[in-house]
């Protein structure tokens, strides 16, 4: 065609193919920016990406149990999910936050505000420890911004009566007190990682890779015989209620291994229940707070006596008018004794016979008696918070401090302390080490007095469980069981109360062969009697008989065997 | 040598290129427009999340506007260029209605509700090029200069109507497609000069008069981390999204910014970012291939065209078409600053696609109704 020709189709032409060649520079543009975007950026944009949708999330690990030496379970895990939330993502959306607060039971106006408040926060505890059914409701809803955690909450199915001993972990699931402190490490897990795709919302969509799987806890056994905490917690209860006493502890040992079989304390408290979290009831009394053992200190004060060389058991102390000056002290007993051996010491308990003794030993050799005895050191219980007691050091006695530490007085243990004391003379001598946690080998042991010494002070103290003694009701039918019982006086601010005591009694039994080491402590008896014969030596005796029948001890004094036993007669002191 | 006028319509469809031809449509711009809307497809699915109701709902529009380019295809051109003024005035007309009582959607005032809401702006992408066209058809060219003023002033109007609304996107694109018309008409080429400079020049007074959240994404443009959690999160989430794809992407469905909605806009103005990240380089460069086919069709058809409106209208529409694509992926790759532009016919949304296939149909209709001499 002709029109083809024309100038101005030339230049349209022309036109034409400037226009295809800008169109192609364009696209030359964007091919370059893609390549530059795709080609030469494509790492540090990849990482960009990642750093977006890529998150490292934590998996919870369950906590280790804690059993009793039977394998009981005394503390368990169990899962929980916690409801968090992002506030940012739901501080402008009312509709969801009523929504999220009518599922959880919550004030909409109140939670309104608490997010309100946190609102430049990213991660806020909504409730924590729901049980999972519930929790997962609460997911249904779908609300953005709103998350669950798995977490582990602890649950100790024997309740108050380990309570004292197992301690308790906080929300975080964190051991707070006793063992779930004490063994922190080794019951908590290894929480795990995992590498997950997370949506703009925070939703965690998948996984990508494990990173490192959760290792559970470590199993924790303990020494205790769950059989025989249920019966000294019943018992003990049910003397401190009668008694009306302010409080009040037992300890029953193994002696053959230094377990401690049972450890129980009154007022007590229920870890199941964080509303009774407080100090005076979680409160470990028989392993952090010390009493002056008093009369129950006396055995230690015999053996010693009998190490030293300078007694035997047929020696005999003469307390002459029944009382003795110390200085301007005047130390009595409860009436005239007179001449005495040492048995009879202990059956009636001579305070001045006791004074005379522990005067007559060198101070430097009387202390560390009472040290390698175990008094004024820790234990090796490992338990928070244990108390080492008090034993001044002989340096620094005066004649009146060498005085009354015979009688059990100016110094002070743990109920603990004292059964470990009462263990050794029970072991023949040795000392081993206590221990809350399963022994699986007997721990090396360590000497403390001959075997002889031991067996004498023992002959003697099943003298004082006998009617010729002041310990007759801690007697046990079946079983020979020695023992002391102790009545010490409340140091008050204003010294000694005289209506204010301690009722102790320490125990072993059998006789034949020791294998239990028990003490009782009740503190401020107020229903009248008072004395530890007539407040400790009777639980003494019911926790002793229940303990010997749970761990299948033979009896050593059955009626025609030959040996006598303890003639169980009721008699007052 | 003979003539072959109108004797192809009536031999027996034997082949599908006789099909075309008797619809009066062009198989290669049918084929790069069918891949690009395959690919949208593609991509659409990802970005809604796999739901295959969004699939359905876009393939539905899809056919509208296929029905709107087979239906643009039958019309001559010669009565085109007929209506041509009339549409320009028409549509005119309902942009001022639409300032008057035009319904307001995310701020702006742009639609029109009569039985179905649409945007007369729409109209004015083919109106304005067409009304052009057709006033410089018989005129001698290249045109003289108060020829270019009225042209000039045809554009001012429906632009500026468009750009209060505010529709900065669409008011570019007419802008654009009014410019490509008085380019393509031949101009001196001190007034090109000219217009450059005058447009520089412009640029201190346009930006006295954009809102602040256009001034922001301007800024933004340059640097986007400035503000990464407001207007530069845009820019910065679909750079990730291209980036981490890679030469040869994550694969069909596995885009982690995309899936994880990170990226905002996925399936509408940012689309080009999940076809980035999920086909890599090599899945864009297709598409932008495909692009170009259908632009460099469309400029074949515009010189072989046999008279001055078809030929200016052919070209213009080609140049705009391209445009948008440019606008859309260079804003989407941080070229540009974000403006609305829809990626054409892969975005999601149907009323830019109805203008696009249906500026398409007039461009096969200018293609298919020559008056052929065979060779």
């Amino acid at each position: 065609m002709a029109a083809r020709q024309t100038p101005y189709y030339r230049s349209f032409n022309r036109r034409s193919a400037l226009v295809g060649g800008l169109l192609l520079l364009a696209g030359a543009a964007l091919v370059a920016r893609a390549v530059h975007l795709q080609v030469l950026n494509t790492d540090f944009l990849n990482e960009q990406a990642a750093a977006r949708h890529l998150r490292v999330a934590t998996i919870s690990a369950a906590r280790g149990p804690i059993t009793d030496r039977h394998g009981e379970p005394l503390a368990v895990s169990t899962p929980v999910d916690s409801v968090w939330v992002n506030p940012r993502q739901l501080v402008d959306q009312p509709q969801q936050v009523a929504l999220l607060a009518r599922a959880l039971q919550m004030d909409a106006d109140g939670l309104g505000a608490r997010l309100a408040r946190n609102a430049n926060r990213e991660f806020l505890y909504l409730r924590r420890h729901m049980h999972p059914a519930d929790a997962a409701a609460v997911q249904a809803l779908r609300i953005p911004g709103v998350h669950l955690m798995r977490e582990y909450r602890r649950f100790y199915p024997a309740g108050e009566v380990t309570g004292h001993l197992l301690g308790f972990t906080n929300i975080d699931d964190v051991g707070q007190e006793g063992l779930e402190l004490a063994f922190d490490n080794w019951l908590r897990g290894e929480p795990g990682r995992n590498r997950v795709l997370r949506d703009r919302m925070g939703r965690i969509i998948g996984q990508v890779e494990s990173i490192a799987l959760p290792r559970p806890g470590g199993e924790l056994a303990t020494s205790l015989d769950l059989r025989i905490q249920y019966l000294a917690y019943r018992e003990l209860k049910e003397t401190v209620q009668r008694h009306r006493a302010a409080a009040g502890s037992v300890v029953v040992l193994d002696i053959q291994t230094g377990e401690v079989l049972a450890l129980v304390n009154q007022p007590a408290f229920n870890p199941n229940d964080r509303g009774q979290l407080d100090p005076d009831r979680y409160r470990n009394r028989a392993i952090t707070d010390i009493i002056e053992p008093g009369s129950t200190l006396k055995p230690v004060l015999v053996a010693a006596a009998l190490e030293s060389g300078q007694y035997t058991p047929e020696s005999y102390v003469d307390t002459g008018p029944g009382f003795l000056m110390v200085g301007n002290r005047r130390i009595e007993d409860r009436q005239r004794l007179g001449r005495m051996d040492l048995a009879t010491l202990l059956a009636r308990s001579s305070n001045v016979g006791a004074t005379m003794i522990a005067l007559s030993l060198d101070p430097e050799y009387f202390h560390d008696s009472l040290r390698r005895f175990g008094v004024g050191r820790l234990t090796a219980s490992g338990f928070p918070g244990e108390s080492a007691g008090l034993l001044p050091h002989h340096r620094n006695w005066r004649q009146i401090n060498q005085a009354t530490l015979g009688y059990g007085y100016g110094l002070a243990t743990t109920p603990l302390q004292l059964a470990q004391a009462y263990a050794v003379l029970g072991s023949g001598g040795l000392h081993r080490p206590v221990s809350l946690l399963k022994v699986e080998r007997p721990p090396i042991a360590r000497r403390v007095v001959t075997p002889e010494s031991a067996a004498a002070v023992l002959e003697m103290m099943e003298v004082v469980v006998s009617p010729q003694g002041t310990g007759i009701r801690a007697a046990v039918a079946g079983y020979r069981v020695a023992g002391k019982t102790g009545t010490a006086r409340k140091l008050t601010p204003t010294g000694y109360a005289d209506d204010r005591h301690t009722a102790i009694f320490g125990g072993l039994a059998p006789v034949s062969d020791p294998r239990l080491a028990i003490v009782v402590v009740i503190d401020e008896p107020r229903a009248g009697q008072f004395f530890g014969s007539e407040v400790a030596a009777p639980l003494f005796s019911s926790i002793a008989a229940g303990a010997l029948r749970l761990l299948a001890v033979p009896p050593d004094a059955l009626p025609g065997s030959g040996t006598a036993g303890n003639t169980v007669i009721a008699q007052s002191p | 040598m003979s003539l072959a006028l109108e004797t192809r319509s009536h031999r027996p469809l034997t082949t599908f290129g006789q099909l075309l031809a008797r619809l009066h449509l062009d198989g290669i711009l049918l084929a790069g427009l069918v891949g690009v809307m395959a690919i949208g497809l593609l991509a659409i699915y990802s970005a809604k999340g796999q739901q295959l109701p969004e699939v359905t709902g876009q393939l539905a529009r899809m056919m509208v506007a296929l029905a709107a380019m087979l239906l643009m295809a039958q019309v001559n051109p010669v009565w085109l260029r007929r209506v041509a003024p009339f549409a320009y005035v028409g549509g005119v007309l309902l942009l001022l209605l639409v300032l008057l009582a035009g319904e307001v959607g995310k701020g702006a005032q742009r639609w029109l509700n009569v039985g179905i809401r649409f945007q007369p702006s729409e109209i004015m992408k083919l109106a304005v090029p067409m009304a052009l066209c057709a006033l410089l058809h018989d005129r001698a060219l290249p045109p003289r200069f108060p020829m270019l003023i009225l042209m000039l002033m045809l554009i001012a109007v429906p632009v500026l109507m468009i750009a209060v609304q505010p529709d900065l996107g669409t008011a570019i694109l007419i802008t654009l497609s009014g410019v490509a018309v008085i380019f393509l008409a031949g101009i001196a080429r001190r007034w090109i000069i000219a217009g450059i400079v005058l447009a520089l020049a412009a640029m201190p007074a346009l930006w006295l008069v954009m809102h602040d959240y256009q001034r922001s994404r301007v800024l933004t443009m340059f640097d986007p981390t400035s503000d990464p959690l407001g207007a530069g999160y845009h820019i910065i989430q679909s750079k990730i999204a291209i980036g981490s794809g890679g030469v040869f992407g994550k694969g069909w469905l596995n885009g982690t910014q995309g899936q994880l909605e990170f990226l905002p806009e996925r399936s509408t103005d940012f689309i080009f970012a999940v076809i980035g990240e999920e086909f890599g380089l090599l899945g864009a460069l297709l598409l932008l291939l495909l692009y170009l086919v259908v632009t460099a069709r469309g400029l074949v058809i515009a010189v072989l065209a046999q008279d001055t409106f078809s030929r200016l209208m052919a070209g213009a529409l080609s140049v705009t078409f391209f445009f948008y694509v440019f606008v859309n992926t260079a804003m989407v790759m941080g070229l540009l600053p974000v403006v609305g532009v829809p990626l054409p016919l892969v975005s999601a949304g149907g009323t830019s696609m109805v203008t696009l296939l249906a500026g398409f149909g007039i461009l096969m209709s200018i293609h298919t109704h020559r008056k052929l001499v065979t060779r």
